[in-house]
C-alpha cells in the first residue's frame, strides 16, 4: 500500500476538519462579509483589521492565545466548562475552533468583494418591486455574489487543509483526533522517516495544486460570462 | 570622517578582541535549555568565549545540521542523533560524550495533586496525560516504558495527548490543558527542589535511562571556543549546575 493506515486516517481528519470548518465559516462568515460590505459605521475599519489578523499573525500567536482561552483557567475553558462540553484542546470541535478564526479571512473577503461588486442598484431596483430586505439578501445578492462564494469556500477549505502551527499548539497529537496530515509529516520528518513524508507530502502538494488549479482555471470563465 | 575613522578603530579592536576569545555556534536539545543557559553564562565568564545556542527537539537539531545548519556542536535529548552524526562523517567521534542523565517526573501544576509515591498515577483521576511524543523524544520513551512497567499503559492510552517535544508536554500542563504529564524534572526543578506544582520522581529502574550525548560537529572540530565549552561540561562546576537541575552526571 502507498500509503499506511494512520496517514490515511490522518487525511480523512484533515478533510473532516476542512469540510465543517468550511461549513461554519459559510454561516458565520457571510453575515460579517454582508455587514462589511454595506456599512458607512466607523467599526466597519477596526472589524475588517481583526478579520484580517490571521493573514499577518503567526499561528503561534493564535495558537497560544487560543491554547491559554481554552484551558481550565481562561474564560473560553471556563465558559465551556459550565455549559458541560468539557475543554476544547485536544479535541476534534477544539481544532475547528482555531482553524474558524484561522481561515476566517479566505471566507470572508472573497464574499465581501463579491457584495461590494453587486453595488447599490441591482438591490435598490428590487426594493422598488417590494422586495424586502431578506427577500432582496436571498434572491438577488447571495445569487449575485454566488461566485465570490465558490472561491471563498474552495480557499477556506485549502487554508484549513494547509494548517498547521495552530494545530500543533492545541492538537496533542491525538490519532484520529486531532492528528491532522501537516502534523503527521512533522512527526515523520522529525523521527527521520523521509520516506513516508515524501510520500504523504506529495499526496498534499497534488491536493493543494489541483484545488488552485480548478480555482484559476474555473475563475476566467467567470468574467467572460 | 571622524565617526567614520572611531567605527574602522572599533571594528579593529572588536575583531582583535575575538582572535583571543572565540565565538561558537551550538544546538541544544529543549529539556536542556535552562541548565545550559545558566552554564553558558558561567563559560563565558570563565573564559571569554562567546556561545550563541539554539534550542529545539533534537530530531529536528538533527535534520537541520544534516542540511547544512551552522552548527558547530550537539547536545541532543538522545544518544541515537549524535552518533549518527559520527556515523555520517558529519561529527567528531571522540568528542562523542554523555554530558547528563535525565531524570523523568510525573508532574502537575496543581500543588495538591500528586502525592511523592505516585498514586495519583494509579488513581488515575484525571482526564489528560501528557506526554513527549514517544516516536521523537526519549522522556516520551521513557514515560511509556514507566507505564508499561506499572501496568497502566493500555488504560492510559485515551488520556494521552502528546507534545511535539518536552517543552510542549511540560506547557500543556503548566497551562493545566492537561491535567498531569510526564515531563524532565529539569523543567519544574530549580536548585535542588520542585519550585512548582507536585511531582514524583518516576525511579530509574523503571524505563532505560535518558543518556543524552553532546558531539562536536566537524565544522566546529577546529574552533577553541568549542572544544573548551566541551572540556568545560565535564568540569566539576558544570556538573554542580547540571545536577542541580535534577539531571544525573557521568
Amino acid at each position: 500500500m502507498f500509503l499506511t493506515d494512520t496517514d490515511i486516517q490522518a487525511i480523512l481528519l484533515t478533510l473532516r476538519l476542512a469540510a465543517v470548518t468550511t461549513v461554519i465559516l459559510f454561516f458565520v462568515g457571510t453575515p460579517i462579509a454582508w455587514w462589511l460590505s454595506r456599512t458607512r459605521s466607523r467599526w466597519k475599519g477596526p472589524i475588517g483589521a481583526v478579520v484580517a489578523l490571521p493573514l499577518v499573525l503567526p499561528p503561534s500567536v493564535l495558537g497560544f492565545y487560543l491554547l491559554v482561552t481554552m484551558g481550565p483557567n481562561g474564560p473560553v475553558g471556563q465558559l465551556t466548562q459550565a455549559l458541560g462540553i468539557g475543554l476544547l484542546p485536544f479535541t476534534f470541535w477544539g481544532l475547528v475552533v482555531g482553524s474558524v478564526f484561522y481561515s476566517m479571512p479566505f471566507m470572508v473577503q472573497p464574499v465581501q468583494n463579491a457584495f461590494e461588486a453587486i453595488g447599490e442598484r441591482p438591490l435598490e431596483a428590487a426594493a422598488t418591486l417590494r422586495a424586502s430586505p431578506l427577500d432582496r439578501f436571498f434572491t438577488v445578492a447571495l445569487p449575485l455574489a454566488l461566485p465570490g462564494f465558490i472561491t471563498a469556500g474552495i480557499l477556506s477549505f485549502a487554508h484549513t487543509v494547509g494548517e498547521f502551527g495552530v494545530v500543533l499548539m492545541i492538537g496533542g497529537n491525538i490519532p484520529g483526533v486531532t492528528r491532522v496530515a501537516s502534523v503527521q509529516i512533522y512527526d515523520y520528518v522529525e523521527a527521520l522517516e523521509y520516506g513516508n513524508a515524501h510520500r504523504l507530502a506529495a499526496v498534499l502538494l497534488t491536493f493543494s495544486f489541483l484545488v488552485l488549479l480548478a480555482l484559476y482555471a474555473w475563475r476566467p470563465q467567470q468574467r467572460k460570462l | 570622517m571622524k565617526s567614520l575613522r572611531t567605527l574602522t578603530l572599533a571594528l579593529a579592536f572588536g575583531a582583535a578582541a575575538n582572535a583571543s576569545a572565540g565565538e561558537g555556534q551550538i544546538a541544544v536539545a529543549a529539556n536542556f535549555t535552562a541548565p545550559m543557559k545558566e552554564i553558558i553564562a558561567a563559560f563565558e565568564a570563565d573564559s571569554g568565549h562567546k556561545i550563541q545556542a539554539s534550542y529545539g527537539s533534537t530530531g529536528k537539531l538533527y535534520a537541520q545540521i544534516k542540511n547544512g545548519a551552522p552548527f558547530e556542536a550537539l547536545l541532543a535529548a538522545d544518544q541515537k542523533r549524535p552518533a549518527l552524526l559520527a556515523e555520517e562523517d558529519l561529527g567528531e567521534p571522540d568528542s562523542l560524550f554523555t554530558y547528563a542523565i535525565g531524570t523523568l517526573v510525573f508532574w502537575s501544576a496543581d500543588p495538591d495533586f500528586v502525592d511523592s509515591d505516585g498514586e495519583a498515577l494509579n488513581k488515575g483521576d484525571f482526564d489528560k496525560l501528557s506526554i513527549a511524543n514517544p516516536k521523537l523524544a526519549p522522556y516520551g520513551e521513557a514515560a511509556i516504558q514507566t507505564l508499561e512497567a506499572l501496568g497502566l499503559k493500555e488504560a492510559m492510552e485515551p488520556k494521552l495527548v502528546m507534545g511535539e517535544n518536552i517543552a510542549q508536554t511540560y506547557q500543556f500542563v503548566d497551562t493545566e490543558n492537561a491535567e498531569v504529564g510526564f515531563v524532565a524534572l529539569s523543567q519544574v526543578m530549580e536548585g535542588g527542589e520542585i519550585k512548582k506544582g507536585s511531582g514524583w520522581i518516576v525511579p530509574g529502574e523503571m524505563h532505560a535511562p535518558i543518556s543524552q550525548d553532546a558531539i562536536i560537529l566537524s565544522s566546529g572540530a577546529d574552533n577553541p571556543a568549542i572544544k573548551d565549552l566541551f572540556g568545560y561540561l565535564k568540569s566539576e562546576k558544570a556538573h554542580a549546575i547540571i545536577q542541580s537541575y535534577g539531571y544525573e552526571t557521568k
